[in-house]
């Protein structure tokens, strides 16, 4: 937690412009990464993914089958990095911890009854404990987005402080669903709350409401975390989801969290990206660099 | 797994700090250069053809980044000029003043088209003469370039809309001298109008970025403009005051220093000449701490490394409410930590060359006086190129309103730094200087932009943004800054005649 003296009024974060914001955004897909620079970014993104399954027909055969291809990516090519996380709901965390044992892979668990978050806090807080006990590694939890529009922060930040201490040793992230917050003004506000109640990463998006993860709203989020780290000296890590599954859109974020927060955040410790179809579209490029010939979409595995 | 978190005390922040020297890097990606080509010598383009200079002379136009030779330019003397001068009046005697308005317009759209098919050569040309990053070039100059002749295409036949009451008439010859920091960009600006307004021209590019004036004089020939409309000729000062003195000129329109444009306008006075002039710039960038903090700092770093300061409108005084002058900076430091200083041709580079040595000794002058007066300096921790012309990004801090490097335009990517405290007195000091080309303003209330733009003395105020540009829109200054529009409706009254037009129902 912050030292509670230097907890900002949140009705005061700083204002955002759109249309500069927009602008700055997309100047960073102005860089051209090519050659050893985008084979060395590609290995960097696989590295920082959050392998996800997030659906209402998630079973343990689909976790375990999820999980393997954590660990083997695409044996064809050697030498590849594992992925950093296999995200699941809590009811499969156990299943995911047993497959993924000894590989260095975390578990991650969605919680505070995902992807929605209307539950009262105490439900919430059991199923963050529930993931925790299972072995979750990382929690990834939803803000209350109602009673954050009514303006209730205070509300907002309670329950993440709330789920955090539930959490213990696991880590952290905090959706704040900027599709639904919309304005950038709140996007920053929501970001900054979530920060100083300790979450120890922000993240955009559940990935069932459009839009979920752009540019612009990770740049205002990633801004957020450098005015955190100056204000306090505490790192935050950041993790946009959803919607990016283009080896080339993920090279652009990567360029922004160089640009922005630099050589201290190009790790799977402070950045991920939460995404199931980015890995083989990744590998794809990858072999393609390689070998020097695209390869069909049928050698790689669609798990 | 992880160790508890302890309480987290407040830290000053300077003992923090963020590391832009990532172990992931940016391999160069380098623009080609085979899909452009460059003539080893230049004549002038005098009456739709190359002519060999009376002069005899050649002069030679390098590549800043490297200092080699790109290509031998003609220089036009006296006589040469007087050939160009003949042709344009013969041209427009005999044909263009005669041609109906719709097939000017035909004429100015071809160019425009044609412009927008040779895009990547002349982005290259103009990267490779003058050291801007070819991601300007590209993505700016160009097609801003054959912006400005689509839209004056538009005005040809239209111009008796322009001026409701008025009677329009072309004025003859225009002479017209541009400077080296947006050579072909400012081209446009010249001729488009020019044309429209049915003039025929004489343009004289700046002696150290001539080259893609050059091209665009081939473009001409292949665009099949009647001889003698577009005449281009080249060389130094003393061309260009052949040029202004000319007597059968009817218009000169300059941009360029202050100085010569002083110079320009004692030549002209006691003539018939009309006379347009856009001249140098000091412009105050105002952050007030309600400011949108983090694009207020992009619309800093755009408003003084876009073209490594070579702009006439650079924000090149910065004014920062003092309660946010110290996240400013330090945003600003980080920032200019980032900016890719180098090849101009690389895709990712953000600051290319110095346009010439002799502009690099101007900024290393005024860096020196900075450092004189006692503000305080800060560099970019960047590489630079052993050859070639080169300027670290450079912020002073701790201004005066006094300190020459806060009054004088320095034409490089060096910001000179100051703060305020009311409105009142930012507005006092953003005026209080001899220019007046433009101005920013950054700020989260309407009511205050509205305040600030009306009464900040500048042809240009921007409101969170900065350095926008659009053909649709006029460009010009106060005071010392010039006088005369360029761009929009108004960009078309320098260069005609305006007469009134009494409407029958008024006769008695």
């Amino acid at each position: 937690m912050i030292n509670s003296n230097l907890i900002p009024d949140f009705t005061l974060s700083p204002r955002i412009d759109q249309t500069g914001a927009e602008e700055r955004a997309l100047r960073f897909t102005r860089r051209s990464i090519k050659k050893e620079s985008k084979i060395n970014g590609l290995k960097l993104v696989l590295n920082m993914i959050d392998l996800t399954t997030l659906e209402g027909k998630d079973t343990e055969g689909k976790v375990k089958q999820l999980c393997y291809k954590a660990m083997h990516l695409h044996d064809a090519l050697p030498g590849l990095p594992t992925v950093a996380a296999v995200c699941v709901y809590p009811l499969f965390v156990k299943t995911a911890k047993k497959a993924l044992e000894g590989s260095g892979i975390k578990v991650a668990s969605v919680a505070t009854a995902f992807p929605g978050g209307q539950a009262p806090r105490d439900v919430k807080i059991r199923e963050t404990k529930f993931a925790v006990n299972e072995g979750a590694d990382e929690v990834d939890m939803v803000i209350s987005r109602g009673r954050f529009h009514a303006g209730e922060y205070n509300y907002v930040f309670d329950e993440i402080a709330a789920v955090k201490e539930a959490c213990g040793p696991a880590r952290l992230k905090v959706i704040l669903e900027t599709g639904e917050l919309v304005s950038f003004d709140k996007i920053r506000r929501a970001s900054d709350i979530a920060m100083y109640a300790g979450a120890d990463f922000i993240k955009t998006s559940t990935g069932k409401i459009q839009p979920a993860a752009t540019l612009p709203v990770t740049l205002i989020m990633l801004e957020a975390i450098r005015d955190f780290y100056y204000k306090t000296g505490k790192k935050v890590g950041m993790k946009p989801a959803g919607g990016i599954s283009k080896s080339k859109t993920a090279l652009h974020y990567l360029v922004m969290v160089k640009e922005v927060l630099g050589e201290g955040w190009l790790t799977n410790e402070w950045f991920r990206f939460g995404a199931s179809s980015l890995a083989n579209d990744v590998l794809m490029q990858i072999a393609k660099e390689t070998t020097g010939i695209y390869q069909a979409a049928n050698y790689f595995s669609i798990d | 797994m992880k160790k508890k978190q302890k309480n987290i005390l407040p830290r000053k922040s300077n003992t923090l700090k963020l590391s832009f020297d990532t172990s992931w890097t940016y391999a160069p990606a380098p623009e080609s250069r085979t899909s452009a080509t460059i003539q080893p010598r230049y004549d002038l383009f005098i009456n739709g053809k190359w002519t060999k200079p009376e002069s005899g002379k050649y002069f030679e136009t390098i590549n800043p980044a490297n200092e080699e030779t790109l290509s031998e330019i003609a220089e036009a003397n006296a006589a040469d000029v007087n050939k160009a001068v003949a042709a344009a009046r013969n041209a427009y005697e005999k044909y263009w003043k005669k041609l109906p308005a719709k097939e000017r317009g035909k004429y100015i759209f071809r160019i425009a088209r044609m412009m927008q098919e040779k895009s990547r050569e002349l982005a290259i040309i103009e990267s490779l003469d003058g050291g801007k990053p070819i991601r300007e070039s590209r993505d700016f100059d160009i097609p801003e370039a054959a912006n400005h002749f689509f839209y004056y295409a538009g005005w040809a036949d239209k111009l008796d809309y322009a001026f409701p009451g008025k009677k329009t008439a072309s004025l003859g010859v225009a002479g017209q001298i541009i400077p080296w920091n947006f050579p072909l960009l400012m081209a446009a600006w010249k001729i488009a109008p020019a044309l429209a307004t049915g003039n025929t021209v004489v343009l004289k590019p700046a002696e150290t970025t001539p080259l893609t004036a050059l091209k665009l004089a081939e473009l001409i020939q292949e665009a099949d403009l009647p001889p003698g409309v577009v005449n281009i000729i080249t060389g130094a000062g003393e061309t260009g005051a052949a040029l202004v003195q000319h007597p059968d000129i009817n218009k000169i329109a300059f941009t360029g220093s202050t100085e010569v444009g002083k110079m320009i306008l004692r030549a002209v006075a006691g003539t018939n000449k009309k006379l347009t002039l856009e001249l140098g710039g000091k412009a105050a960038n105002i952050i007030f701490e309600d400011a949108p903090l983090d694009q207020a700092v992009e619309g800093i770093i755009n408003g003084i490394f876009f073209n490594q300061g070579h702009v006439c409108c650079a924000g090149s005084r910065l004014y920062i409410q003092e309660s946010v002058a110290n996240t400013v900076i330090r945003k600003l430091k980080d920032r200019i930590e980032t900016l890719i200083v180098g090849d101009p041709l690389d895709k990712n580079t953000d600051i290319g060359a110095i346009n010439s040595k002799k502009q690099l000794e101007t900024i290393h002058y005024y860096i020196k006086t900075g450092i004189q007066e006692g503000a305080e300096i800060y560099e970019s921790s960047c590489r630079l190129p052993s050859k070639g012309f080169w300027c670290k990004p450079t912020l002073f801090l701790n201004v005066a309103q006094s300190s020459r490097i806060a009054q004088e335009e320095i034409f490089g990517p060096v910001l000179a730094i100051l703060t305020f405290r009311t409105d009142d007195e930012v507005i006092e000091k953003a005026n209080n200087t001899p220019y007046g080309l433009s101005a920013g303003v950054w700020t989260d209330k309407g009511s205050r932009i509205f305040n600030m733009t009306r009464k900040m003395r500048a042809g240009v105020v921007w409101a969170n943004t900065y350095n926008k540009f659009d053909p649709t829109s006029p460009f010009g200054g106060y005071k010392e800054s010039g006088f005369g529009r360029e761009g929009g409706l108004h960009g078309l009254m320098p260069y005609l005649h305006l007469s009134n037009l009494i409407p029958n129902s008024t006769r008695k």
